[in-house]
């Protein structure tokens, strides 16, 4: 035995290659801190609270991104939230296994489609629609801006979402939803009294993991928030998000504070998402446990 | 199908009447034109080796097995006249509780909360005093009150196998069903709690007609008033247990009691 066992040798290159990608990881985020550091030395806390984003005069304050992509994400959730619980309930409780399965299987490639393409459908049929709702209310009719982003974020991760719910609800043991209709609870009681309560953390963590999603989202939001780097004044404003920033002024910052101002963006966002999709890890392995 | 004279009808009170009932998953049958009388107020246990129909006959008389994928049920099933293969599959369940073979309290629920999961699943609003009458009083006829008495609104999974089995009985009492029926409810527990969950039977049958299947031809003897045997999906025959325990009738039945068969 020893390093010529093929078997060892195997099992030492996945150890390998699964070190490394955590190494890979780790390095991202010293890179981006490190490229951060002149921008972190300027303007400290301050970054985090400013409202002016000015690379003219070299003001940057990283608010107005830190709201546009909390209030297209969040928006996208609460949007996506009835439709992937309702598709999920549906797909997991009431439709029969073959056409659960066929909708699964179309839902997989809804969320296989590249994100450029849901930003020129958006561009088509969204940015009118919005267009027209925001002239019957009487705002500004940009038709781009915080609502079409958190909707074409909505669109992008519900597939996500409900397939998600599907398979929390598909891990409710059979007994315990058997005990329930024993006890004369309709199909829709056994749903809300059993299945949902069982099934709540993992729905919660996949909420997270789609989330997640939506906050790193790049170019499908660029193509419609607007790119407006100011604070959003109303929710039908035009805005930017963090992703979308970086990629507009990315190869055209010409000064190293913007581009530093730029990387310390992108650190943000990086431990935002991170931070997002470890909680909803940890709520999924203590799901596990149990 | 069993011939007339192995099939004999109780005297007393009736509870259900089953007049060639089969029950079908897809096109196999797994209950093959039964026809009995179920007594009333008395406990009857559904035998018979693995495989025969027993589970399958008895989540008939809740419409529960209409909940398998392709399940389907031909015959009639007369519930104090009426037959419940024409009345709401919810009004039956109600009527009729269930105690299935692994006991299954709802994990997300306290023990208090699991006692009342009749009326909780259903959005039956009840009155602070009323539902803690109705939680003692289950909780003493499943004869588990003293022993949770102090914990009640801890979960019902911290409790040992024999204690959540009795909680699910105390689960199904409290919705105030005519009958229950039980699918081998001590096979996953302890001779010590096998035995009281027989005492608790015995004690139910007061109030509450039972009807339950099990494997151990010992416990029927014990609990049991009449006795059922089915063989391959059939019910071979039906009858007062000492009866059919001392002069069975089918050769069948004769050889299952002997252990010749599973
Ligand atoms: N969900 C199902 N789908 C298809 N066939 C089933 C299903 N459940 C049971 N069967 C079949 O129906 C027949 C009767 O099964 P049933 O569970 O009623 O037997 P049982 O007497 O309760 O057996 P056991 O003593 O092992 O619990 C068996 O042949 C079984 O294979
Ligand atoms: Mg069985």
């Amino acid at each position: 035995m020893g390093w010529g066992d093929p078997d060892r040798i195997f099992y030492r290159l996945c150890w390998g290659l699964s070190l490394g990608m955590v190494f890979l990881v780790i390095g991202i985020g010293i890179t981006l801190f490190w490229g951060s550091l002149p921008s972190l030395k300027a303007f400290g806390w301050h970054f985090l609270v400013g409202r002016i984003w000015d690379p003219v005069n070299e003001k940057f304050g990283a608010l107005p991104f830190l709201v546009g992509t909390l209030i297209t994400s969040f928006g996208a959730l609460i949007l996506t939230l009835p439709f992937a619980l309702s598709s999920g309930i549906f797909l997991a409780e009431y439709a029969p296994p073959r056409v659960a399965d066929g909708l699964s299987t179309v839902i997989d490639l809804l969320a296989g489609i590249p994100s450029v393409i849901y930003g020129l459908w958006a561009l088509f049929y969204l940015v009118p629609l919005v267009r027209w709702v925001e002239m019957k209310l009487g705002v500004i009719p940009f038709g781009l801006g915080l609502p079409t982003a958190s909707l074409v974020l909505a669109v992008m991760i519900l597939p996500y979402a409900a397939s998600i719910i599907r398979e929390v609800l598909r891990m409710v043991p059979h007994e315990l939803k058997e005990a329930a209709y024993g006890l004369g609870a309709t199909r829709w009681e056994v749903i809300r009294g059993v299945s949902i309560p069982y099934g709540l953390s993992g729905i919660v963590a996949g909420l997270l993991l789609s989330l997640g999603r939506a906050l790193g989202e790049t170019m499908a939001v660029t193509m419609v928030i607007g790119n407006r780097s100011e604070m959003p004044r109303s929710p039908w404003d035009l805005a930017n998000t963090m992703a979308s920033v970086i990629a507009n002024e990315f190869t055209e910052a010409s000064k190293d504070i913007h581009l530093s101002a730029l990387i310390e963006i992108g650190l943000l966002l990086f431990l935002i998402t991170l931070g997002v999709n470890i909680l909803a890890r940890i709520i999924i392995l203590r799901l596990q446990v149990r | 199908m069993g011939n007339r004279e192995t099939i004999v009808d109780p005297r007393g009170p009736i509870i259900f009447d089953i007049r060639n009932l089969w029950a079908y998953y897809g096109e196999k049958p797994a209950v093959k034109g039964v026809t009995c009388k179920i007594p009333e107020k008395r406990v009857t246990a559904v035998m018979g080796p693995s495989g025969c129909g027993k589970t399958t006959f008895i989540r008939c008389l809740n419409r529960l097995h209409e909940l398998s994928p392709g399940a389907r049920v031909e015959g009639e099933i007369f519930l104090r006249g009426k037959n419940i293969l024409e009345i709401d599959p919810v009004v039956v369940r109600r009527r009729v509780g269930m105690v299935f073979q692994k006991p299954n309290p709802f994990p997300t629920m306290t023990i208090y909360d699991n006692v009342l999961a009749g009326y909780k699943l259903l959005g039956i609003k009840l009155r602070r005093e009323e539902a803690d009458r109705l939680v003692e009083e289950a909780l003493r006829k499943a004869a588990l009150w003293d022993e949770v008495k102090d914990s009640l609104h801890k979960r019902g999974t911290y409790l040992s196998g024999g204690q959540q089995q009795r909680l699910c009985i105390a689960r199904a009492l409290a919705v105030k069903p005519e009958v229950l029926l039980m699918d081998e409810p001590t096979s996953a527990l302890d001779p010590k709690s096998t035995a009281k969950i027989e005492e608790l039977v015995v004690e139910l049958k007061k109030s509450v007609t039972i009807v339950i299947v099990t494997h151990n031809i010992a416990q029927a003897g014990r609990v049991s008033d009449y006795a059922a045997f089915f063989y391959l999906g059939e019910l071979v025959e039906f009858g007062p247990t000492s009866q059919l325990f001392t002069v069975p009738r089918d050769k069948r039945t004769e050889e299952f009691l002997k252990g010749k068969f599973g």
